[in-house]
């Protein structure tokens, strides 16, 4: 038993679909839509699996024209969709159910367009988020969002969720970076929001498209802003006795005017785990760690790190070591985009994202570490500290269906305390399935209620991705669904 | 009639009764944009002059609340106090359009008003991470919070930027802020051409020397002045202002212009002032892919420009045209802009052009259909600013 319900399957589209099948291969290539129980089972999760089902059927269309096509057929049958760049998703952004169609963009990965002197990139929506970056490079450019999972997610993914990554502290997440969306609607109309302009006229439909986890449109081309690299990058670590030392500093380097592109925090588990696995340099003996980084020139970043030095003194680091050279460099941050993955050779693990003020860390860190022991459970925990966006990762053994359960409700207090001390129940990750439940926590029934409004402006049948982001029983009637 | 309510509750209740009677009503802050937009027909006007004060300000967490209602210059000053800054360094609009009153952060906010750091900082949208807004169900809605990053439901807060209060009147917004730069100098490059400034702009803006400003004064008969703005450490911006000269070199004639200055030069360029000084002008507002401005401008020069203004590496112009202009100029205008991929805004013309001559770019179709369904979730009466950004909305 699981406590994440799930809304039954309509009867009537499972009977039907071998119908569907044939109605989306008249519309796509036949090798585009995957009918075989072994081709489904592939896109049965994404990386919430602690749940899984395996979709009614899945196309992957090689173009806007395909995905305006299917979604067209799909709204005239009333079969719901779920889309999937990656299915890298932590929150089940991505998780489909039993009568739905999974629409993936993995096969429209082109790079369109660059264009360095007006600084901007044109690519399919299933290019993944590294490969604008790879694009780019070659001259200098990159494309700042980097999330941990950067290797393999999908732009569509990361509009879809608004994701963010280390450096987000200086260069913002998704919604800063993206000029303009190419988007399909349910009835299969293609609009383009944005442009190549820094703003667009009319109302602001890019913001509201990013973040709204697939349940708006499907974006099929994205217009995204490319940067400059800074000349230099200059990683630090700092060890710390205590929570407390290293929240300290972090408020007071802020507050000092400087704005490092990362400051990550890891604690001692964290740190162990990470270390044993990437072999980063990282220290061993400490409670806490922060990797700082900042950027540019050589003389830059050397009077950086002086200053930085200088106001950690008061919190007493006990380690302080910089980074030697791009090896060194490549292997601090090897260390901490593999930490969930080397996490998960020790235990599984729920992954939290809630944000807090940043004032209140050496708090919140206690809570979490009280409320995890009340579960007969242990945490590691691995921050965006410059930004207060928390990633405790509460592991537990999947084989102890008990466990599982237990993990499930020490992260839901988790957030619940994040929500409390001012901040919010998921920064850079979704709602997805997973935090469904606790909106009602951090939102009104008036809040929610607006944004299903808009949700139903733009599906009025609720067939994009519905199981998530909402309250079951929240939900506009024609939609209440029960749940299994 | 000018209604002020004080608090939240008397707001809902307004628009409530509002809506309940169909009778629209005109949204104001500070009134120093009411010039900006299409003619608002209500007898009623709700303005947000009671509803101030910082409500947070927590400068080692970069985040600063207040009541819509509050003076931009409180939130500034405050922020000031502690070394801090509106990251996204808004336009004051009372110059272009020969307003009084002062701006509020509300107002800020619901007209998405930003300036030269736009490019390097991004919007005053990117900068709001959180909202209260009563809609036009005389509800009010929370959306975002006081933390940086937040993926929590669809993004209002920012949805609600840039929508001159047809949807909802901000209550209480929050912003992103950052540190203010210890020092800044100015770079001005003497350019032949607005083609030559476009391309010296881009290099600038694709260099590692995190530019923050970068704009163009073109000159009639004389070169045009190129202005690039580095901020940041003393010693960080000196080094920088030498690898930025060394790389532009051979674009012009360079001279740097150091604080003081600088910041006078950057004042009069987020206020327009070459577009204000152009007296009794209409004006418009042209946002374009860089490298389409010169050509832009080029197809704008029959209807004799009184002054131009580049900013945003080219991406942003201001074109003053003679007030005598037929239909404001607004068939070339919008013609030369589309076809760059870009769109224009008709930032000042008499209320008799902006009842006839679409103010901000008529969206294509399907965007304004979204455009009116948005307009009837949150404001089903369609009493708020009606009419303001585009006809029933």
């Amino acid at each position: 038993m699981t406590a994440i319900a799930f809304p039954e399957p309509d009867a009537r589209t499972l009977a039907r679909r071998d119908e569907i099948v044939a109605g989306l291969r008249r519309l796509v290539a036949p090798e585009a839509v995957i009918d075989a129980e072994d081709g489904r089972r592939g896109y049965e999760t994404d990386a919430l699996t602690a749940y899984r089902a395996i979709p009614l059927a899945v196309v992957l269309p090689a173009t806007t024209a395909e995905v305006a096509s299917v979604l067209a057929y799909l709204n005239d049958e009333g079969v719901k969709v779920v889309a999937r760049g990656a299915g890298t998703s932590l929150a089940g952004g991505a998780l489909p159910s039993a009568d739905c169609v999974v629409v993936g963009l993995a096969r429209m990965n082109r790079i369109l367009d660059v264009d360095y002197v007006n600084r901007t990139a044109r690519v399919e929506a299933g290019v993944t988020n590294v490969n604008i970056t790879n694009a780019v490079s070659g001259r200098g450019f990159f494309y700042a969002p980097d999330p941990s999972s950067q290797l393999a997610c999908t732009i569509a993914g990361n509009v879809a969720m608004n994701s963010g990554g280390a450096h987000c502290l200086k260069y913002g997440v998704t919604t800063n970076n993206i000029l303009g969306l190419t988007v399909v609607l349910i009835d299969g109309t293609v609009v383009e929001f944005g442009g190549e302009a820094l703003d667009a006229p009319g109302y602001d439909f890019l913001a509201l498209l990013v973040g709204s986890e697939g349940q708006l449109g499907i974006v099929t081309e994205a217009t995204v802003r490319i940067l400059r690299s800074a000349e230099n990058a200059q990683p630090m670590l700092m060890g710390f006795d205590s929570a407390e030392a290293a929240g300290g500093c972090v408020a007071a380097i802020i507050a000092s005017g400087i704005i490092p592109v990362a400051i990550e925090y890891m604690d001692k588990p964290a740190i162990e785990v990470c270390e044993a696995f990437a072999k980063a340099g990282y220290p061993l003996d400490v409670e806490a760690m922060l990797i700082i980084e900042v950027e540019g020139s050589r003389e830059e970043t050397d009077s950086l790190i002086a200053r930085i030095s200088e106001i950690a003194a008061p919190f007493a680091p006990t380690v302080t070591k910089l980074s030697q050279s791009e090896a060194e460099s490549a292997a601090i941050w090897r260390g901490r985009k593999s930490a969930f993955g080397a996490m998960g050779r020790i235990a599984d693990y729920m992954v939290m994202d809630g944000v807090i003020p940043t004032g209140r860390l050496p708090e919140v860190l206690k809570r979490i570490a009280e409320i995890t022991a009340q579960y007969g459970l242990r945490a590691a925990n691995i921050f965006h500290a410059g930004d207060g966006n928390l990633h405790p990762l509460v592991l537990y053994d999947m084989n102890d269906p008990d466990q599982l359960e237990r993990a499930e409700l020490a992260g839901a207090d988790i957030l619940k305390v994040c929500v409390e001390v001012g901040g919010c129940l998921t920064g850079e990750h979704g709602v997805g399935v997973e935090k469904r439940e606790l909106m009602g926590y951090q939102f009104s029934k008036i809040d929610l209620d607006q944004q299903m409004r808009v949700k139903t402006a733009f599906d009025p049948a609720w067939l994009l991705n519905p199981a998530k982001v909402f309250p079951l029983d929240a939900r506009p009637v024609p939609n209440r669904a029960a749940a299994a | 009639m000018i209604v002020t309510p004080g608090d939240e509750a008397e707001l809902e209740a307004l628009v409530a009764d509002a809506a309940s009677g169909g009778k629209p009503l005109a949204v104001a802050g500070g009134g120093t944009r009411a010039g900006l937009g299409r003619p608002v027909d209500a007898e009623t006007t709700v303005a947000t002059s009671a509803l101030t004060g910082v409500t947070l300000y927590e400068p080692a967490e970069l985040v600063v609340s207040a009541r819509s209602g509050t003076p931009l210059s409180e939130v500034t000053a405050q922020l000031a106090e502690n070394g801090q800054m509106l990251p996204f360094e808004p336009m004051d609009h009372r110059g272009v359009l020969g307003s009084d009153g002062a701006p509020t952060i509300g107002g800020v906010a619901a007209a998405n008003v930003s300036g030269p750091r736009r490019i390097e900082a991004g919007a005053a949208r990117d900068a709001l991470i959180g909202a209260r807004v009563v809609t036009g169900r005389g509800e009010t809605v929370k959306s975002g919070g006081r933390v940086m990053k937040n993926v929590t439901g669809y993004d209002l807060a920012r949805f609600l930027a840039g929508s001159w209060g047809t949807l909802g009147v901000l209550s209480e917004v929050t912003f992103r802020v950052s540190p203010a730069a210890e020092t800044e100098q100015t770079l001005v490059v003497a350019v032949p051409s607005i083609d030559s400034a476009v391309q010296a702009m881009s290099a600038a803006l694709g260099s590692p020397y995190a530019v923050s400003g970068a704009a163009c004064r073109p000159q009639e008969g004389g070169p045009s002045h190129v202005l690039l703005r580095l901020e940041g450490f003393e010693a960080s911006v000196a080094q920088r202002v030498d690898r930025l000269t060394a790389l532009l070199r051979r674009a012009g004639n360079i001279d740097a212009v150091s604080a003081d200055a600088s910041r006078d030069i950057w004042r009069d360029v987020r206020d327009a002032a070459v577009i204000r000084d152009a007296a009794d002008a209409l004006v418009w507002r042209l946002s374009l892919k860089p490298t389409a401005a010169p050509g832009v401008i080029a197809a704008l020069a029959p209807l004799a420009p009184k002054a131009l203004l580049l900013d945003w590496g080219g991406g942003l112009v201001w074109v003053a045209l003679p007030s005598d202009t037929a239909g404001a100029g607004a068939d070339k205008v919008r013609a030369a802009t589309r076809q760059a991929g870009g769109h224009a805004t008709l930032v000042r013309a008499p209320e008799d052009i902006r009842r006839t001559v679409d103010v901000f770019e008529p969206p294509v179709p399907a965007v304004m259909a979204l455009t009116r369904s948005m307009k009837s979730t949150f404001d089903p009466a369609g009493i708020l600013n009606p009419g303001r950004m585009y006809a029933g909305v």
